[in-house]
C-alpha cells in the first residue's frame, strides 16, 4: 500500500507541478542570480553569489530600491551543470527577469542564442564569449569589463614592462576546457608580432588536482614567465607545484578567476609573490561595502559565512556584477521614463552604462575599477585590469590600471563575432552609427 | 479484475504476437500517447514541457540505448556519454556540410556515427566480460573526450571549443535553434523517441534481441545452439550505440542547443546507467521510469517548498534534493532490487486478481 500511495503522492506533485503559478513582477525588479553554491565549483560560486545578492539587497534595505522600486533577487542552484543552468533560465525566465549572469562558460553559451528571443540580456562579466564584445554582431550580449583577450593582452603588457618580453618564453598553463582554450588564438599571434615563444601546458579537467606531469614539464621548458587560465582546484594546485619546482612566483601571473582568496588560503606563505589579474577592487574600505556591512551583513540579512569574507575577490567581483546590473536598471528607468522595466530596457541600460570615477564614487566605489563605458558597437567597455600580488596572507595591489592592446584584440574580436553569425543566416545583429 | 484477460480470445497467430496482446495495456498506452501527443503540447507550461518532459525524453532514449546492452546483451557499458557525443557531433559536422538536408533525417543518420563507434569500442567484448569490458568502454569515454576536445574539426574551430545549434526549419517552422519552441520540440523528440522505442520493443522480442538475451544468459550454451557471439555482440553494441548517438543529437540540437565536452562526461554515463539499474535492467518500461525517477523527481522535490510556500535557499533544497534522491534510491534497490519496472509488474499480477487475490487460481 505505502508504494501505491507514494506513487499517487508522485503523480499528484507531477500534475501540481504544471500549474506553478507564474510569479509576474509588476511592481518590482526581478533579477534571477544562477549561482553554484554546490557542486566542484562551489568555492568560488558561494563568494560571488554572496557578493551579489548583497549589494542588490542593500539597495532595497537603504534606498528602498532602485528609484523606489524593489529588487527581487532570486537564486538557482546550476552546480556549473550547464544542463541546470538551462533549466533554472527556463524556470525564471516568464518572471520578468532583466538579465542573467550564470558565471559559468558553458551556461553562456547556451544562453547567448537564447537572449534575443526572449528579450533577455546576458550579461557575462569577463567571461564566455569574447566575441560578444562586438556589440554589431551581439545585441543582447555584454562582456564588461573586459574579454579573455583584452585581459591577455593586459597581462603581455605588464610582462613586456617588467624587463621586456622580446625573445622570452612564455609558459601557458589552462584547463583544458572551452575557458582555457579561448586566449589561445591571441597569444599565437601575439607571440608573432611581440616577438615571444610559447610553450602550452593543458590540464585536463580530471587532472585539475594532479599536475605533476605538467610541471615537471615545466621545468624542462624552464619558461621566463607562466600564465595561468584556471579555476576551482586548479589554481591552488598549480600555486603549489609551482612553489615545489621554485619556480619564481612573482614570474606567476594568474587571470582574474585565478587570483581569489579561496585559491591562495590553502596555500598560504607558499604562495607568496603569485600575481594575478584583477578588475574588482580589494577589501571592504570602501562607502559601499561598508553600507553592504551596516545594512545587510550586521542585520543577518546576508549569507556570508564570516564578516571578514566581505571584500574578498570574489565576493567583490559578484558585488561589481551586481552593482553594473543596477547602474544599467538606473539608466534604463531614467531613458525610458518607466518605474519597471523590461529586458529590452534592460538591453538599452546595459548597452549605455557609464562608469566614469565620478560615478564610481557617487555610488561609493572611488577607484573600485576602471572606467567602463558601453556604447551600441562596444559591449566591452574599456577592459582595464590590474596586477595583484599574494603577500602570504592577502591580496595587494600592485599595479594601476592597465589598459588592453585594442588596435590589436579589436579587429581580432570583430574577426571572431563575424566567423560566429557567419553560419547563422537568422542572427539578429544591429547596425551602429 | 482490473488486469484479467478472461473473454479476450485470439483468433490469429498475428493476434497471439501482438506487442500488446493484453486489451487493457492497449487502452493504458494509447491513453498515454494520447496524453503524451495532444494534452501536454495542449495544456502544459513551456517550462514543463522544455525543462522536463523533453530531458526525460531524451534520457529515456540513451537509457533503452544502454538498456538494449547491458539489460538485454549483458555487456556493461561505461562510455553512453561519449556515445552520446559522437552522434551530437556527427550531427553537427552534418548539418554544416548539408543544411539543406532535413535535421531530423541528420539525426536519425547521425546515430549511424556511434554505432560505428560502439562497434569498435566493442570488439574486446568478445575475449572479456563484466568489469573488465566496462574498464574498455571506460577508455572509449576517455578516449572520446580526448578527441572532442582535441580535434578542432569537429566543433568547425569554435575559439571556444564548442558547438552551436544553428536554426533548422521544417515547413517553415524552426525546430532547431533558439527561436523553436518548446512544443514544436517537443513534438519532434516525442515522436522519434516513440518510434524508436517501438522499432526497440519490437527488435528484442524478435530473433534478434533472443540472441542477445542468450549471450546474457549463458553464451557458451547460446554458442553451442548456434548463436555466433561474434555477430550477437557487436549488433548489440551497434544497436545500443546507436539508440545512444541518436539520443545525444537530440539533446544537442532540441534541448540545451549548445555542447562542450563537458556535456558528455563520464557523470552522463553514470547517470543513464543508474537510470537502467534503477528502473530495471532488461525493460523497456524501466528506461522511461528510470529516466522519470532521476530527472524528474528532482525537478518535482526542488518545486515542493516553493509550493508550500517555504522560503528555503536554493543551495538548501539543492542538497535536500540530493539527499532525498540518494536515500529513495538506497530504499528502492532495497525494496525491489530488479527496478522500478519489477514493480509495475508486480502491482499488475496483484490487479489481475484484485480486489479477491483469494479467488486466484
Amino acid at each position: 500500500m505505502t508504494n501505491r500511495t507514494f506513487t499517487a503522492l508522485a503523480a499528484a506533485l507531477v500534475v501540481a507541478s504544471c500549474w506553478i503559478p507564474v510569479a509576474q513582477a509588476q511592481d518590482s525588479l526581478y533579477i534571477p542570480s544562477l549561482t553554484y553554491r554546490t557542486g566542484p565549483f562551489s568555492g568560488g560560486g558561494t563568494p560571488f553569489a554572496d557578493g551579489y545578492a548583497d549589494y542588490l539587497n542593500m539597495l532595497n534595505e537603504r534606498d528602498g530600491g532602485i528609484n523606489g522600486v524593489k529588487i527581487i533577487v532570486e537564486e538557482c542552484e546550476t552546480a556549473y551543470n550547464s544542463q541546470k543552468g538551462v533549466e533554472c533560465y527556463e524556470a525564471t525566465k516568464d518572471k520578468g527577469a532583466l538579465a542573467y549572469s550564470p558565471l559559468s562558460t558553458g551556461i553562456t553559451l547556451a544562453l547567448v542564442p537564447k537572449a534575443p528571443i526572449d528579450k533577455i540580456p546576458v550579461f557575462s562579466m569577463g567571461y564566455g564569449l569574447s566575441a560578444a564584445a562586438a556589440g554589431e554582431k551581439f545585441p543582447w550580449t555584454f562582456v564588461y569589463p573586459a574579454s579573455y583577450w583584452s585581459q591577455m593582452s593586459s597581462i603581455l603588457k605588464y610582462i613586456d614592462a617588467n624587463d621586456g618580453i622580446r625573445g622570452k618564453k612564455i609558459g601557458f598553463i589552462y584547463l583544458d576546457a572551452a575557458y582555457g582554450l579561448e586566449p589561445i588564438p591571441l597569444l599565437d599571434q601575439l607571440s608573432e608580432s611581440m616577438g615571444f615563444t610559447v610553450a602550452k601546458f593543458p590540464v585536463g579537467v580530471k587532472e585539475m588536482q594532479n599536475q605533476s606531469s605538467q610541471w615537471l614539464n615545466v621545468r624542462k621548458e624552464s619558461p621566463d614567465w607562466m600564465i595561468m587560465w584556471g579555476w576551482g582546484a586548479m589554481n591552488p594546485t598549480a600555486i603549489r607545484e609551482a612553489a615545489k619546482i621554485r619556480f619564481p612566483l612573482d614570474r606567476f601571473i594568474g587571470n582574474w578567476w585565478a587570483g581569489s582568496h579561496n585559491d591562495l588560503k590553502g596555500v598560504g606563505e607558499a604562495g607568496k609573490g603569485y600575481l594575478a589579474a584583477n578588475f574588482s577592487g580589494l577589501g571592504q574600505e570602501y562607502p559601499a561595502l561598508q553600507d553592504v556591512l551596516a545594512h545587510v551583513v550586521d542585520k543577518g540579512l546576508s549569507k556570508v559565512s564570516a564578516r571578514e569574507d566581505v571584500g574578498n575577490v570574489l565576493y567583490n567581483r559578484g558585488l561589481f556584477n551586481a552593482v553594473v546590473l543596477a547602474e544599467a536598471v538606473r539608466i534604463a528607468q531614467d531613458r525610458t521614463g518607466k518605474k519597471v522595466i523590461s529586458g529590452a530596457d534592460m538591453r538599452e541600460g546595459l548597452e549605455n552604462i557609464d562608469l566614469s570615477e565620478e560615478r564610481l564614487s557617487e555610488l561609493g566605489l572611488p577607484g573600485f575599477t576602471g572606467e567602463l563605458k558601453g556604447s551600441c558597437a562596444d559591449h566591452e567597455g574599456g577592459g582595464s585590469i590590474f596586477i595583484q600580488q599574494w603577500n602570504g596572507s592577502d591580496w595587494e595591489k600592485v599595479t594601476d590600471l592597465i589598459a588592453p592592446m585594442s588596435d590589436i584584440v579589436r579587429p581580432m574580436l570583430e574577426e571572431a563575432a563575424e566567423a560566429y553569425v557567419s553560419d547563422k543566416p537568422d542572427w539578429q545583429s544591429q547596425t551602429c552609427s | 479484475m482490473l488486469y484479467r484477460e478472461a473473454g479476450q480470445f485470439k483468433t490469429s497467430y498475428a493476434a497471439d504476437q501482438a506487442l500488446l496482446p493484453i486489451l487493457q495495456d492497449r487502452i493504458g498506452l494509447s491513453l498515454i500517447l494520447l496524453v503524451a501527443f495532444v494534452g501536454i503540447p495542449l495544456l502544459a507550461t513551456d517550462f514543463f514541457i522544455g525543462s522536463v518532459m523533453i530531458p526525460f525524453l531524451v534520457f529515456s532514449l540513451a537509457a533503452i540505448g544502454l538498456n538494449i546492452l547491458t539489460g538485454y546483451a549483458g555487456q556493461l557499458s561505461l562510455g553512453t556519454g561519449a556515445f552520446m557525443g559522437v552522434g551530437a557531433y556527427a550531427c553537427y559536422k552534418l548539418t554544416t556540410y548539408f543544411p539543406d538536408i532535413n535535421i531530423i533525417l541528420l539525426i536519425l543518420f547521425s546515430g549511424v556515427f556511434s554505432a560505428a563507434a560502439g562497434v569498435l569500442f566493442g570488439l574486446p567484448s568478445l575475449r572479456i566480460k563484466g568489469l573488465y569490458l566496462a574498464i574498455t568502454t571506460l577508455a572509449a569515454q576517455f578516449f572520446l573526450e580526448w578527441c572532442f576536445i582535441r580535434i578542432a574539426w569537429l566543433y568547425n574551430y569554435n575559439d571556444s571549443g564548442a558547438i552551436e545549434v544553428p536554426t533548422r526549419k521544417l515547413l517553415d517552422i524552426a525546430i532547431t535553434g533558439a527561436s523553436a519552441t518548446p512544443v514544436v520540440r517537443y513534438l519532434v523528440i516525442i515522436s522519434v523517441v516513440t518510434l524508436m522505442a517501438l522499432v526497440a520493443a519490437n527488435v528484442l522480442r524478435g530473433r534478434i534481441g533472443r540472441s542477445w538475451m542468450m549471450i546474457r544468459d549463458m553464451d557458451i550454451a547460446a554458442e553451442l545452439m548456434g548463436i555466433r557471439p561474434l555477430r550477437a555482440k557487436l549488433s548489440a553494441f551497434a544497436f545500443s550505440s546507436y539508440y545512444c548517438g541518436v539520443a545525444g543529437a537530440l539533446m544537442v540540437f532540441m534541448w540545451i542547443g549548445s555542447a562542450e565536452v563537458e556535456s558528455f562526461d563520464i557523470n552522463h554515463s553514470f547517470l543513464v546507467l543508474f537510470m537502467v539499474i534503477i528502473g530495471g535492467m532488461g525493460s523497456l518500461l524501466g528506461c522511461f521510469l528510470g529516466a522519470a525517477f532521476i530527472w524528474v523527481l528532482p525537478i518535482i522535490i526542488r518545486a515542493v517548498p516553493q509550493l508550500i510556500g517555504l522560503d528555503l535557499l536554493a543551495a538548501t533544497t539543492e542538497h535536500l534534493t540530493n539527499i532525498i534522491i540518494g536515500v529513495l534510491i538506497i530504499f528502492f534497490l532495497i525494496v525491489e532490487p530488479h527496478g522500478l519496472a519489477r514493480l509495475w509488474q508486480l502491482g499488475k499480477e496483484k490487479l489481475r486478481t484484485w480486489p479477491f487475490p483469494y479467488a486466484s487460481n
